[in-house]
């Protein structure tokens, strides 16, 4: 007998989490399965929907108007404008006070820990401060043991991008911290718990103490940037906390991974999937499915070398693009490991690049085709499987690095999957 | 008439480093140019095999006993650039018994110590062999870092007074009648250390001497003086595989092919090489094929290499040399010996002489012989030392074998850095400053890096062939932009990026070749993680156009010191969008990566 739900999720990350909660909202039972650890641990935490057009026009002002006009077979037009706005605002209300940018259409202009700023339509309350349209004069303040943000590199590297205030980093040495090759985590529970630390001058714990090093730093500046370590499960305290003894603004700096923004979404999410009674079970691979070529029965799933069934009426495929190893590929072939769902790819692997770095990748384009309900279509446009829906970076059709429209696609086409599952099991 | 320099060395691989710590060590004022970085042309593209000689203990004998010669030299002297692995030509069941036994007398004859092993003793030692391997002979073959030999060689030859001018290329030799006295060198910046964006200059550098040894390109640098030198440049491509799916090196047993020996070199190994002679050394196509050959074929030896990851390929070409007349059709049957063209014999123009052909094992002794050609040319009485004293970061390394010390490092890290460093690790490493990690796949600290800098200026590649930051399974992706970072700073922002840039171009010109499966997932990781969280492909800072910011959302303050509130309503229009570049018009396809 298999494990039997309504609606199954293949994929945990924001395309996966969005479609199962948006699948839940039509009281069915709801199950999400998930590998490894979701890519939302490497992503910087910022909600981009589209910062550049497909060739490549931008930064822009407004991702909406932008998206209506975005080519056939881009995941945008599959769904529609409506349904990005609709995914939006749903995730608005899971995120709440997490996340910021609710007010207006319009872009923000986020500075990342390489001084390159980024457009972006939602951000963590924790960047809000931080925002390159904002103009008042910034300090950041980067830690010897971090190398990942050097804050003095980033300021000039801002200066450069022309943002209109001025802006000064200095590098301190993090209170409490004895190892060079302490973990963020470590950074973020020194403050969340505001712990003792010695930096020579008797007992202090570490907020006052970070506070002290920033003010002597501090020269006029009405707001400071840190990198992303402010905190973990109290952020919120932590923030305001420095805020208060410092009497400034104070925020974060988004950076690669490991990134606790990222980690705080994740959290955020998981915390939703509970509430709204999905069923999730992580650590373990589907692998392979069983059906009859137009429905898929169930998916088998390996349990320590065992194949375990799970079935469900409605499935939903998000699990990630060449990073994820949603889409994997060989010498030969680039494939959907699971249901082998066509995946449009240049027969010659030399094809699915070119030679500038930064240039226009196919590979960054590779992943599924899909109707615009959402279900994967073979080479030659006929459903895949009439039980199953595609959702994220497994989606192809679409640079979400090059456009910044990796999560406002994840979000959108979640949530539509999703809904889609929920409507058909709930007739 | 007084010059600039005694001797001239042209080139910065492993013969002109070797022949200018030489000469230095023989107290003659030398200059070396190099057009790139050290090892940029052949030397850093080798697959790291330090020779036992068995190679060639077959068709070219005498090579293979210098070759055991010189490997007893280098483990006295650069015991931190080599790593005895010993090595075993393999043998398969389609594998010529005739050639095997060929080959055990060839060795024994050479004084290359020589052991035949039993399919299932090969297999105890290496245990991914081919289950039906036939048997094997095991011979003291070794891996080389071509970067760190060359490195140390120059850096001694700079202790000892030498000029070493990277990013130098020689335009031109200055002849007058039947005498080479100099040559023009054109600075790509500088002269000194290479620092980005600095102008570069046009210098005259005259010589009583000058050593032509450009290895593949001497037949350029020749023609400058009408001179010919037919060096035969032959490229061969390698395979990087992201671990060490063997410890020793693999030889295949056969006379000769493509794909037969694969080399473990620091925490990968290195799957080669294919032969085919080529036009020009900078200009030569990089094939698909090639890389599917080496793991097709060498899957033959070692099954799992079908299916593992490779992270990138990258072609070196040989400067096979052989005497005019010789005729000699394939590349594989022209010798591996080095020759010496004293072109005032050969040609009747003084003051200088080519060096073409050789192999890295036996750069000393190529060194050696040639700076006493021109000690006696230039009646200068002294005599060699380089067999006897060790290189920077090779003297008394026993010595920091006993010690203990990690520098407050985790182990691995210190050891991975002390093996890198050799006896110069307390005076790199040990520092009362923070010493974080900057490149993880190779556990390089930032005392490691700054050291690098130190060496050579804002050039990231340099850092990268000194310290291998960069070299491991993520190809830069997460230590480029950090690389960048330690140069700021002492160099300035836009100087520090422009490096960060090119570095990471390099990067993936390699990468280009091992694009499926784990390493096209990195690749898109590492794409995502430039272009998404530092939109690095559209930085304002480096793209033409000006941003609207006070058109974007500035935020909803609520607080503190602005009673304007919110900064920007909705819509507006972007005053001019900017194009980002790379879109549809790409930079051409220029030479290949690095290993």
């Amino acid at each position: 007998m298999a494990i039997t739900d309504d609606v199954l999720v293949i994929g945990g990350g924001l395309a996966g989490a969005m479609a199962a909660l948006a699948a839940a909202e039509h009281d069915v039972q709801v199950r999400m399965i998930t590998y490894k650890q979701s890519t939302l641990r490497h992503a910087s935490g910022l909600i981009d929907v589209l910062g550049y057009t497909p060739t490549g026009d931008g930064p822009l002002v407004d991702p909406f108007e932008a998206l209506e006009a975005v080519p056939a077979g881009h995941p945008y037009e599959r769904v529609g404008g409506d349904a990005v706005r609709e995914a939006l605002l749903f995730f608005d209300a899971i995120a709440g006070s997490l996340y910021a940018g609710t007010h207006t259409d319009a872009n923000a202009l986020v500075p990342t820990a390489s001084g390159s700023v980024k457009p972006t339509a939602r951000y963590p309350s924790a960047v809000a401060s931080g925002l390159a349209s904002d103009d008042r004069d910034t300090l950041l303040v980067g830690f010897e043991t971090l190398p990942e943000f050097d804050a003095p590199m980033a300021a000039a590297h801002l200066e450069a991008a022309g943002v209109p205030f001025a802006v000064r980093g200095v590098t301190r040495r993090f209170p409490g911290i004895r190892r060079d090759d302490a973990k963020v985590t470590r950074y973020a529970h020194l403050l969340d718990r505001d712990e003792d630390v010695d930096i020579g001058r008797g007992a202090t714990r570490a907020r006052p103490a970070l506070a002290e090093l920033v003010r002597q730093a501090l020269d006029g500046e009405r707001r400071v940037g840190f990198p992303p370590v402010l905190g973990d499960d109290n952020h919120d305290t932590v923030r305001r906390d420095l805020e208060e003894r410092l009497g400034v603004d104070v925020f974060e700096v988004p950076s690669g991974p490991p990134s606790l923004p990222g980690m705080r979404l994740e959290d955020r999410l998981y915390h939703a999937l509970e509430e709204a009674g999905v069923r999730v079970t992580t650590g373990i691979p589907v692998v392979d499915y069983e059906g009859d070529g137009d429905r898929i029965d169930r998916v088998l799933v390996d349990r320590k070398g065992q194949q375990v069934p799970y079935a469900a009426e409605e499935y939903v495929l998000a699990t990630g693009g060449l990073v994820g190893k949603g889409i994997d590929s060989g010498r030969e072939r680039v494939f959907e490991p699971i249901f082998d769902c066509h995946v449009d790819h240049a027969a010659d692997r030399y094809d699915w690049f070119v030679d500038d770095v930064f240039g226009d990748h196919p590979f960054a384009r590779y992943g599924l085709s899909v109707d615009h309900e959402l279900r994967p279509q073979d080479g030659g446009g006929d459903r895949e499987f009439d039980n199953l829906r595609a959702a994220g970076a497994v989606l192809g059709g679409y640079d979400f690095a090059a456009e910044k429209s990796g999560s406002g696609v994840s979000l959108a086409t979640g949530f539509v999957a999703g809904d889609r599952a929920g409507t058909e099991v709930s007739g | 008439m007084a010059t600039d320099t005694e001797v001239l060395v042209l080139g910065g691989g492993s013969t002109g480093c070797g022949i200018a710590r030489d000469l230095a060590m023989r107290g003659l004022e030398v200059t070396l140019v190099e057009r790139g970085n050290l090892t940029h042309g052949t030397t850093g593209r080798m697959h790291g095999l330090l020779h036992s000689g068995g190679r060639y203990a077959v068709s070219d004998q005498s090579s293979a006993r210098e070759c055991i010669q010189e490997v007893g030299v280098l483990q006295d002297i650069a015991g931190h650039c080599i790593e005895m692995t010993g090595g075993l030509f393999v043998q398969r069941p389609e594998d010529s018994d005739d050639y095997f036994q060929q080959k055990l007398e060839g060795c024994r004859a050479c004084d290359i110590p020589a052991q035949v092993l039993s399919a299932r003793e090969a297999r105890e030692r290496e245990p991914y062999l081919a289950k039906d391997i036939k048997r094997a002979i095991a011979v003291p073959d070794g891996a080389v870092d071509p970067f760190r030999l060359c490195v140390a060689n120059a850096h001694d030859a700079e202790r000892h007074g030498a000029r070493i001018e990277t990013h130098a290329e020689v335009i031109d030799l200055l002849r007058e009648g039947d005498d080479i006295y100099g040559v023009t060198v054109r600075h790509d910046s500088g002269p000194g250390k290479r620092t980005h964006k600095t102008p570069g200059t046009i210098e005259d550098i005259t010589a009583a001497y000058v050593v032509n040894a450009t290895g593949a390109w001497a037949g350029q640098i020749g023609a400058m003086a009408d001179l010919e030198v037919a060096v035969r440049p032959s490229k061969g491509v390698m395979t990087i595989m992201n671990i060490r799916q063997v410890d020793t090196v693999i030889n295949r047993c056969r006379p000769k092919g493509d794909a037969d020996i694969i080399v473990p070199h620091e925490t990968t190994a290195i799957l080669g090489t294919t032969d085919e002679e080529v036009e020009d050394p900078d200009d030569y196509p990089e094939e698909q094929w090639e890389v599917d050959t080496m793991i097709d074929t060498l899957s033959e030896l070692v099954p799992i290499l079908s299916d593992a990851r490779t992270i990138r390929s990258f072609w070196g070409v040989r400067p096979l040399y052989e005497p005019p007349g010789t005729g000699t059709e394939d590349p594989t049957d022209i010798t591996r010996d080095f020759f010496l063209l004293d072109h005032e014999e050969r040609d009747g123009v003084g003051g200088m002489t080519s060096i073409v052909g050789g192999k890295l094992t036996t750069y000393r002794l190529m060194a050696e012989k040639i700076s006493d050609h021109i000690c006696d040319q230039l009646g200068h009485r002294a005599t060699c030392e380089t067999a006897d004293v060790p290189l920077p970061g090779s003297e008394n390394l026993e010595a920091l074998d006993d010690a203990m010390d990690d520098f407050g490092l985790r182990s691995p890290v210190a050891r991975r850095s002390k093996q890198r460093l050799g006896s110069r690790s307390r005076a790199v490493l040990d520092t009362d400053e923070p010493n974080p990690v900057i490149c993880n796949c190779e556990s390089v600290t930032r005392a490691e890096v700054q050291d690098a800098i130190e060496q050579s200026g804002s050039d990231l590649n340099a850092v990268r062939i000194r310290t291998r930051a960069s070299m491991g399974n993520c190809q830069g992706g997460f230590c480029c932009r950090l690389l960048g970072n330690e140069l700021h700073p002492e160099y300035d922002e836009e100087t520090a990026r422009a490096a960060y840039d090119e570095l990471f171009q390099e990067r993936w010109k390699g990468e280009r070749h091992a694009l499926w499966g784990e390493q096209l997932s990195q690749a898109m990781l590492n794409y995502a993680l430039h272009a998404t969280t530092y939109n690095a492909d559209a930085d304002p800072a480096a793209v033409d156009g000006s941003v609207d910011f006070a058109a974007f959302d500035g935020g909803q303050r609520d607080s503190r010191d602005d009673p304007a509130g919110v900064m920007a309503t909705d819509g507006g229009d972007p005053s001019q969008p900017s194009r980002r570049p790379g879109r549809g018009d790409h930079s051409p396809a220029d030479r290949g990566g690095d290993r």
